[in-house]
Formats: C-alpha cells, structure tokens, sequence
C-alpha cells in the first residue's frame, strides 16, 4: 500500500510515516496563514464597513515591507519599532487616501470603486520604486527570534513560532474592539444604516476614515512581519492581493471569524498542496476557492447575496 | 439588425477601414506593428463589452480567455506542427469552452461576486500555465512561436489580422444589434424587469460570456503569433484589469467606445514608454481624472470622442 502511494507522491509517502515531519507541515501552514490572516483580516475590516473592495491592500503590504527594511536594517532601529512604524505609517497613508479619494466614491458603482482602487495601486507601486528601487531587499529576524525553539518533538522557527501566535491574538484584539468597544457598535451600525446613526449625531465619515485607518495598518504590519521571508521586492504586492482575496472570498465578505479559518485553510492547502503535488502549490489554492463556491457562493462564514438571483 | 449605423457613421466607419487597409502603402514598419497590435487590443477590449456593456457585469478575469486562445494555438503550431487553421480554430474553441464552463458558475452570482469568482478562475487559469513548464515553458514563456509561412511576413500578417478582425467585429456588431443583443441591454438595465417579461436573464448573461470567450480567445490566437511568443503575464490579473480600464476609457454603452480606448490606451503607453518609465503612474493618474473629475463618467468621454468621428470624419 504504501509503496503505490510512495509511486504516486513521495511527499505523501513522507507525511504518512514521519509525523516529526508531518507536524512541521502543520506549524508552517499556521504561521503563513496566520501572516496571511493578518493582512486578509484589515481587507475584510474594510470591505465590510465600507463595502469597497481595496485593490490597493497588496501595495500598503509592500509598503510596510519596505518600510520595516529602512527602519530596521538602514536605521538600525529594533525590528518591532520597524513593524510598528510600518503600522503607522501605512495609518497616516491611508487616512490621506480615504479623505482625499475614498470619500468622493463611496456612492459610485462597484466598478468604479474597483478603478479607484486600481489606480491607486499603479501609483503607489510606482512610488515605491521611486522611494527604494527595484531591487531586492532581504531583511534579517529580529535578534530575540532568531533561533529555533524545542518543541519536544521538533525544533522550529522561533519567528515563525511567534506567527502562529500572534495571528489568534490579533484575532482576539480585532474580536474586542468589534463587540466590546463603543467604536465597535458604532462601525457595526454604520454597516447597518448610515443616515440613521449620522441623524443620531454620530460622525459617520469618521467612523469609515478610521477603519480604513485600522485596515490599512494591519495590511502593512502584516508587510513588515513578512519582510523576513518575503524580501521586499517591486511587484510583490499583485500575486499578495489574490491570495487576500481568495482567503476573503472563502470565508466570506466581511465575516472576521471567516477571514481567520479561510487563511488557515489556505496555509493548509498551500504546504500540504505543494508537499504531495510539488508541481501545483498555486493550483491548489486557487482549486480550494473554486470548490469552496461551488458549495457556498458567498463564502464559509458570509451572508448571501440580498435580492437572490 | 434593428439600427443600422447611420451614414456618417457608415462613412466613418469605411474611411477608418481604408486608412488601415492602405498603412502598409507607407512603408513603415513602426506603423504597420502599431496598427497591428491596436487591431488586437480593440477585438480583446470589444469582446470585454460584450459582458459589461451588454450584460452589466464586470469581468475581472477576462484575460484568461485570451491567454487560452494564445497558448493553445501556439502550443499546436510549434510543439505539434498543426497547420494554422485548425490550430487557430482550436485556440479559439478552447477558449469558448473554457468560458461556457466558467460562466455557467459565474452567472449564478451578480456584481462583486461575480468579479470575484471570474477573477479566481483566471487566476486558476494563470496558475496552471505557470506551473504546467513541459507544455507552456513556464515564466520563461513560449517563444519563439512557428508562424506559418503564408503570414510569416510584417504586411501579410496586417492584412491577416485586419481581415479576421474587421469581421470579427461586424459579428459583434450584428449580435448586439440583433434581438438578442437589445435583451442582453434590457438585462443590463433592469435584471427583475427582464426577467418578467420573459427573458431567461441567466441563459442569457451566459451566453454573452460565452460570446465574449469565443472573440477574446480569437484575439488571443492572433497575439501570440504576432508576438511569436506567450508569456505568462497575458493571464495574470493585472492584464484582466488593463483591458477593462480600456473598455472604460472608451465607454460602454456605445459599441466602438471600446475600440477607442483600446487605441487611445494603447498609443498614450507607447508615447510615455518614449520619455518614462513611469507608465503606471501616467495610467493611475487617467483613470484618477476621469473617476473624479469626469462628472457624467467615462461614458461620456466615449460620446465625446464617438461625436467627434461620427461628426468630422476622422480625429
């Protein structure tokens, strides 16, 4: 038996026998859906308030990629002071976007809005070969993270390590804000009815300025964590947003808690894909959203469309 | 045909045509592979309408298509030494089927997530001839291409594509003027509506789409040899998006509005590549005008310039 699967796919043949080996699988599916939940999950924030869908996110990732390289490496500041400017400064970019651009189109069709976004993503890109040029940075770990941790069963990135548990933990934060906080009734509000909170005497453009803020900021820290392994590179940015988009698309529009389980099944699909079938990683990713529609249109976790069709 | 073009349209029409036809007349091979390549984008541009400006929805994956008709028929004329015509009819017949399968998911979802699903099975697309190296050569592209001897030659190869453009176009013309294409708009404009007075809204939107496969997969087959190579680029999203800014620029409720963005698009990037690099930058900047500033959209743009050569004659 195991023979004719060893003939079909030695990777296979490997996960079956070796479970040191299969569990290594299993981390580095976590830690890259876990980096991928972090940036998918500011995507998902936006579109789900503001109903956009921000071509532009892979770019603010590239962003924060970039800028974690000149405050890390060229200023020598520490790696999580990079990370945190990366944040911030992706925060201020695009407080200056949704109050100069975003505002004038919230009203406009889906496809405008898609344009905006586009257009967007040509000139920043451009920007960012301006700023840092073409070519290819690396970017090393932070000193605390640099070795591997014993696991018991395995040794394994402690960076990577630190992925799988800052992704929940971001989860959590996100799930706080949402239901605990006044801002977070406010913004579920506004996706209810707008002209009614704003009637109510609540500032709703500062309500979608400030998750357009936070969205963004989780797309370029999302940029900087992944700097490491990602190298910051001009055009890293356009196979990024596809990925964002199929994880959203999977667990649905919108939807936090679908946001997280579509980035894990993408990590899962993607190492455990690429271990059996080496030749088809992206395939199968792109296979995972097909069938996961084919099933469920709008999503694991969303809502369907309203009006039917 | 319920309205046939009007006279000055009718003369604009046959002077654009002769003007192309006589290109080669100037001796110049800048010229002739300008035309060329324009001819091209217009057809991919014109079949994108066929979904958006007839049907109504935005197909973010239409790349796909033609990156199946290109690869196919170049795969057939060099790796197997098929002739050209039941190559190219291949090409085009698997980008066909390849869209009537797709849009039979597609048509069940409308708006957002109808851009989202065909942006996926493009990516799909995308994903396959980037990892299938043994047939498609991968990220190194397919090239050089065996272009057959007969159209192996800079005019021959115009006139080729000229022929099988013009009449690809006047196809389209008939099926948006005809019965079908006026539901394809009653659909467009009102889904509900269309659907109560007897309109299968679905069937149609899939035929459209299915329509629009079958020209973009044409277009595709005529890239790829005048090109003499398919890269893999040609179905990544980024190509899907440019041929929708053209269909845009040009405006979608009119029938050549595309055809004109496609040349104006396709110039104004050869003119920046002259004097910059920095063509995105001058693209973003466009569509950033024309979203903003551009009160009555894009479709106007498209009138204006349509009014101009319905109106003059020529530019």
């Amino acid at each position: 038996m195991l023979d004719l699967i060893r003939e079909f796919s030695p990777g296979l043949a490997i996960l079956l026998t070796n479970p040191q080996f299969a569990f290594i699988q299993l981390l580095n599916s976590i830690s890259q859906g876990m980096n991928l939940f972090i940036i998918a999950a500011g995507l998902s924030l936006i579109f789900g308030v503001l109903k956009v869908i921000n071509f532009a996110h892979g770019v603010f990732y590239m962003f924060g990629a970039y800028v974690v390289h000149t405050v890390f490496m060229d200023w020598g500041a520490p790696f999580w002071v990079g990370a945190i400017a990366s944040a911030l400064a992706l925060g201020v970019i695009a407080a200056i976007i949704e109050r100069t651009l975003f505002r004038q189109i919230y009203e406009a069709e889906h496809l405008m809005q898609l344009l905006l976004t586009f257009a967007i993503v040509l000139i920043m890109g451009d920007l960012a070969k301006v700023i840092w040029g073409t070519e290819q940075y690396s970017v090393s770990y932070p000193a605390s993270l640099k070795g591997a941790t014993d696991l018991g069963i395995t040794f394994y990135p402690s960076y990577r390590l630190m992925l799988c548990i800052i992704g929940p933990l971001i989860l959590i934060a996100l799930y706080w804000f949402a239901e605990r906080t006044r801002w977070g009734r406010m913004t579920k509000a506004a996706t209810q009815d707008r002209e009614m909170l704003a009637a109510l005497g609540i500032n709703v453009p500062l309500i979608y300025t400030s998750v357009f803020i936070l969205g963004s900021a989780l797309a370029g820290f999302g940029g900087a964590l992944a700097a490491p392994f990602s190298s910051p590179v001009p055009g890293m940015d356009a196979t990024l947003i596809v990925e964002c988009f199929v994880i959203v698309i999977v667990g649905g529009l919108g939807s936090l808690w679908g946001t997280f389980v579509g980035a894990l099944l993408y990590g899962l699909v993607f190492n455990f894909g690429s271990v059996i079938y080496p030749n088809g990683q992206d395939v199968f990713a792109y296979l995972l959203l097909l069938v996961v529609l084919l099933i469920r249109p709008w999503g694991l976790y969303g809502k369907p469309e309203a009006g039917g069709h | 045909m319920t309205s046939p073009l009007s006279k000055t349209g009718m003369a604009a029409c046959l002077i654009i045509l002769i003007l192309c036809a006589l290109t080669p007349l100037l001796q110049s091979d800048y010229l002739i592979d300008v035309v060329t390549e324009i001819l091209i984008v217009a057809l991919f541009a014109l079949s994108l309408n066929i979904i958006i400006g007839y049907s109504g929805n935005v197909s973010f994956g239409h790349a796909a298509y033609f990156a199946i008709g290109g690869y196919v028929n170049a795969i057939l004329l060099t790796t197997y030494g098929w002739p050209l015509l039941p190559s190219a009819v291949a090409g085009v017949l698997a980008a066909t089927l390849t869209a009537a399968i797709v849009a039979y998911f597609c048509t069940r979802l409308t708006d957002i997530y109808f851009a989202m699903l065909t942006l996926a099975f493009s990516m799909l697309v995308w994903a396959i001839v980037f990892k299938w190296r043994s047939l498609t050569n991968g990220d190194d592209g397919f090239t050089p291409v065996h272009v057959p001897a007969m159209i192996d030659d800079r005019t021959a190869f115009f006139y080729f594509t000229m022929i099988v453009i013009v009449v690809s176009i006047a196809v389209l013309w008939v099926i948006t003027h005809s019965a079908f294409g006026r539901s394809l708009v009653a659909v467009r404009e009102n889904v509900g509506r269309a659907g109560f007075v007897g309109i299968h809204t679905r069937r149609m939107r899939w035929q459209a789409f299915v329509i629009a496969g079958f020209f973009a997969g044409v277009a595709g087959v005529l890239f790829g040899m005048y090109h003499r190579g398919m890269y893999v680029e040609s179905a990544f999203w980024t190509q899907s998006a440019q041929v929708l800014i053209m269909t845009l620029l040009g405006g979608i409720y009119s029938f050549f509005g595309p055809l004109i963005g496609a040349a104006v698009l396709f110039m104004l990037e050869r003119l920046t590549n002259e004097y910059t690099e920095y063509w995105p930058t001058v693209l973003g900047v466009i569509l950033l005008a024309i979203l903003l500033f551009q009160p009555d959209g894009l479709v106007g743009l498209g009138k204006r310039i349509k009014n101009k050569f319905g109106g003059g004659g020529s530019p």
